[in-house]
């Protein structure tokens, strides 16, 4: 099943003429690991509809869920227990946090990109209007982003390796540890000593996202573009970790495919890699394709607010320390109420185009979605002290 | 009186409180109830001439305590040691080396290797560990100011866990042992205290709590009251048969040899 609103006739063109996207490219890297044989098999199976409520509270009784109890909670009928799960959520939450919340910002520092997914703005067959900042529009967007209090910023490029290479970015990480404390990455896939490369211009965290963790279905949505090599991506996060980097992200864009696998295949990837590398920091994001609105039957497969409450409290009580961040996507009521029970992590004063800090920009590019919270850093800061939160800049050193 | 001495300074409070995990505005209000006269923070929360720094909520006459949270090997909490001496013109700090995210259990190995450089360096270290008597001794070799060992997993408020092995270092180190890590509630605070640490260190216990300040205070008077105690020499338990009625001492009595 896919969302038909999505394909159109290019993408129909495009399903003739497709490559294995389960075989790696010649310039992508193959680690050693079997940690993607291991997800796959387990998500193979995780059966939602076997548990029961006894499941739900055993998992709810427990210091330490087991990847056993982790499925239960994402299952549907932890949905009707949703209430005791957040409240459990936020308490261990504010045993490993305390009350802060830590804020950044995203910057978009080009939208060029080689990739056709149906779904993205950024797709290189949708005409957008592309940029590229400079190393000179860069250092005013950072400055510009770094006069708000922040200290925490986030680098995205679209993913194209020629447009936005890799010394690219390693200038802009360079720029950032300038004006930032942390700097975390959104860009394309890398090789093991590419990231090393990019940890030492600055970087700590990386994010990639998986979007769909059903290779079936990604490789239906993927159609082209290196990101159409499942495996490459899977193998993200080890690449970084062996690279040096302090922390690693992963996100599934819920609502692709059937949300609760992809949740509980994005919780065990990172349960696996970090048992693997005990050291690594664990990181969630959890973006959602909202329901179509007049959709005239519900969908098992649409993400409310309630299902995407049950995964973040789900990735919260499986991985009690990892952060979690929630989208600008999401609106304000609702990014308030979820650092209040499991998020610990929120931007602030986003633009997803290119160059829209500084007005002195002009070549500025198209956004890669519309946000729905546009509160600015202080409105944002000013919000979590009201909420009895401690908003946190920094909480780390690089060393 | 009474005076804790830890690196050649004299301290009346034997209780050491951190600083993470709650609001930052309560932060003064908690160390006075606390009456705390040593203060752990994060050198990695700091935030020098930025909004929400730490430093700015923490009261002049308060020993600052910086700890290396962040490091995950002996070189990493050295160049944090290092740095933190800088910003905060402190020779004390408190040693964290973790490689561990998800119990945040300290590396006692490494722990050993960075205390030995510090040391060297001037620094008053204050090394958190897992409770083990050989490591305390290299900890002590390797010119460590005291020993802080775990009662239990950081943030995890449940008590001392490592009650007997922590004992153990209290009998046998010279050097003050203060518990640091898992206490929960004052009454565990207060059961470190007799059992004869010398401090208590707390942070997840308070800011956790519902009322942070008030809670800073139970953890002060409970702290006190154990260290009266301790000092007072505990009272004798009687237990069942400790007075047998045919005593295994009574053939001295028979004066055969008199």
């Amino acid at each position: 099943m896919i969302n038909k609103s999505i394909l159109n006739e290019e993408v129909m063109k495009y399903n003739k003429n497709k490559t294995d996207h389960m075989k790696y490219l010649p310039d992508m890297k193959i680690i050693e690991s079997d940690i993607m044989e291991k997800v796959m098999y387990a998500v193979q199976n995780y059966n939602y509809n076997h548990y029961t409520e006894y499941h739900v509270y055993r998992a709810l009784e427990k210091e330490y869920c087991t990847p056993e109890d982790f499925g239960a909670l994402l299952s549907p009928v932890a949905l009707h227990l949703l209430e005791q799960i957040a409240q459990k959520a936020r308490i261990v939450t504010r045993k490993h946090f305390g009350n802060s919340i830590y804020m950044f910002t995203p910057i978009y520092i080009a939208n060029y990109c080689e990739n056709y997914c149906i779904y993205c703005g950024f797709n290189c067959h949708n005409h957008i209007n592309r940029a590229k900042l400079n190393i000179d529009e860069i250092e005013k967007e950072m400055k510009a982003i770094s006069e708000t209090g922040l200290q925490e910023i986030l680098i995205l490029t679209g993913e194209s390796r020629k447009m936005s290479d890799v010394n690219y970015i390693g200038e802009a990480c360079k720029i950032a540890k300038k004006y930032f404390k942390v700097i975390g990455l959104e860009i394309y896939p890398l090789n093991t000593e590419e990231y090393a490369y990019l940890h030492k211009c600055g970087a700590d965290y990386v994010t990639v996202f998986q979007e769909t963790y059903q290779a079936d279905k990604y490789e239906t949505l993927h159609l082209s573009g290196h990101k159409r090599v499942f495996p490459y991506r899977f193998y993200a996060q080890e690449r970084a970790i062996k690279g040096g980097m302090r922390g690693v992200g992963f996100g599934a864009l819920l609502g692709l495919d059937d949300f609760r696998k992809d949740a509980f295949a994005t919780g065990y990837h990172a349960y696996i890699l970090q048992k693997k590398y005990p050291h690594a920091e664990i990181a969630f994001s959890c973006p959602r394709l909202r329901p179509i609105i007049n959709n005239d039957k519900i969908n098992a497969m649409d993400v409310y607010e309630a299902q995407l409450l049950q995964v973040v409290c789900a990735y919260r009580l499986f991985m009690p320390f990892s952060n979690i961040t929630i989208s600008t996507r999401e609106c304000a009521r609702v990014r308030d109420n979820m650092v209040n029970i499991a998020a610990t992590k929120i931007s602030a004063g986003v633009s997803t185009g290119i160059g829209e800090h500084t007005e002195e920009i002009t070549s500025k590019g198209d956004e890669q979605f519309e946000i729905s919270d546009e509160r600015s850093v202080n409105e944002v800061y000013q919000c979590l002290l009201k909420n009895h939160l401690q908003p946190v800049m920094s909480d780390y050193i690089y060393v | 009186m009474d005076k804790f001495i830890l690196g050649g300074k004299e301290f009346d409070s034997r209780f050491i409180l951190g600083s993470g995990k709650f609001s930052l505005e309560l932060v003064k209000a908690c160390i006075e109830k606390a009456g705390a006269q040593i203060i752990t923070l994060a050198l990695r929360r700091t935030n020098e001439g930025g909004i929400a720094n730490i430093l700015d909520y923490i009261p002049k006459n308060v020993t600052l305590l910086p700890n290396t949270s962040g490091a995950r090997n002996a070189e990493e909490a050295v160049r944090i040691a290092r740095l933190s001496r800088e910003i905060t013109k402190s020779n004390f700090v408190k040693l964290e080396v973790i490689r561990d995210s998800k119990y945040l259990l300290p590396d006692n190995y490494e722990t050993i290797k960075a205390t030995e450089i510090l040391a060297k360096e001037g620094f008053v270290v204050m090394p958190y560990m897992y409770p083990d008597l050989n490591v305390a001794r290299d900890l002590i070799n390797a010119g460590a100011a005291c020993v802080m060992p775990l009662g239990a997993p950081i943030g995890s408020n449940k008590g001392l866990c490592t009650k007997d092995f922590i004992q153990i270092l209290i009998d046998e180190i010279d050097l003050p042992i203060i518990v640091d890590a898992g206490i929960g509630r004052p009454s565990q605070a207060c059961e470190a205290m007799e059992m004869g640490a010398a401090a208590v260190m707390a942070n997840t216990a308070i800011a956790t709590a519902g009322d942070v300040s008030a809670m800073a205070e139970a953890f002060k008077k409970a702290i006190e009251s154990g260290r009266t105690a301790y000092l007072s020499g505990i009272g004798m338990t009687i237990s069942k048969g400790a007075s047998a009625s045919s005593p295994l001492t009574g053939f001295l009595h028979d004066d055969t040899d008199k």
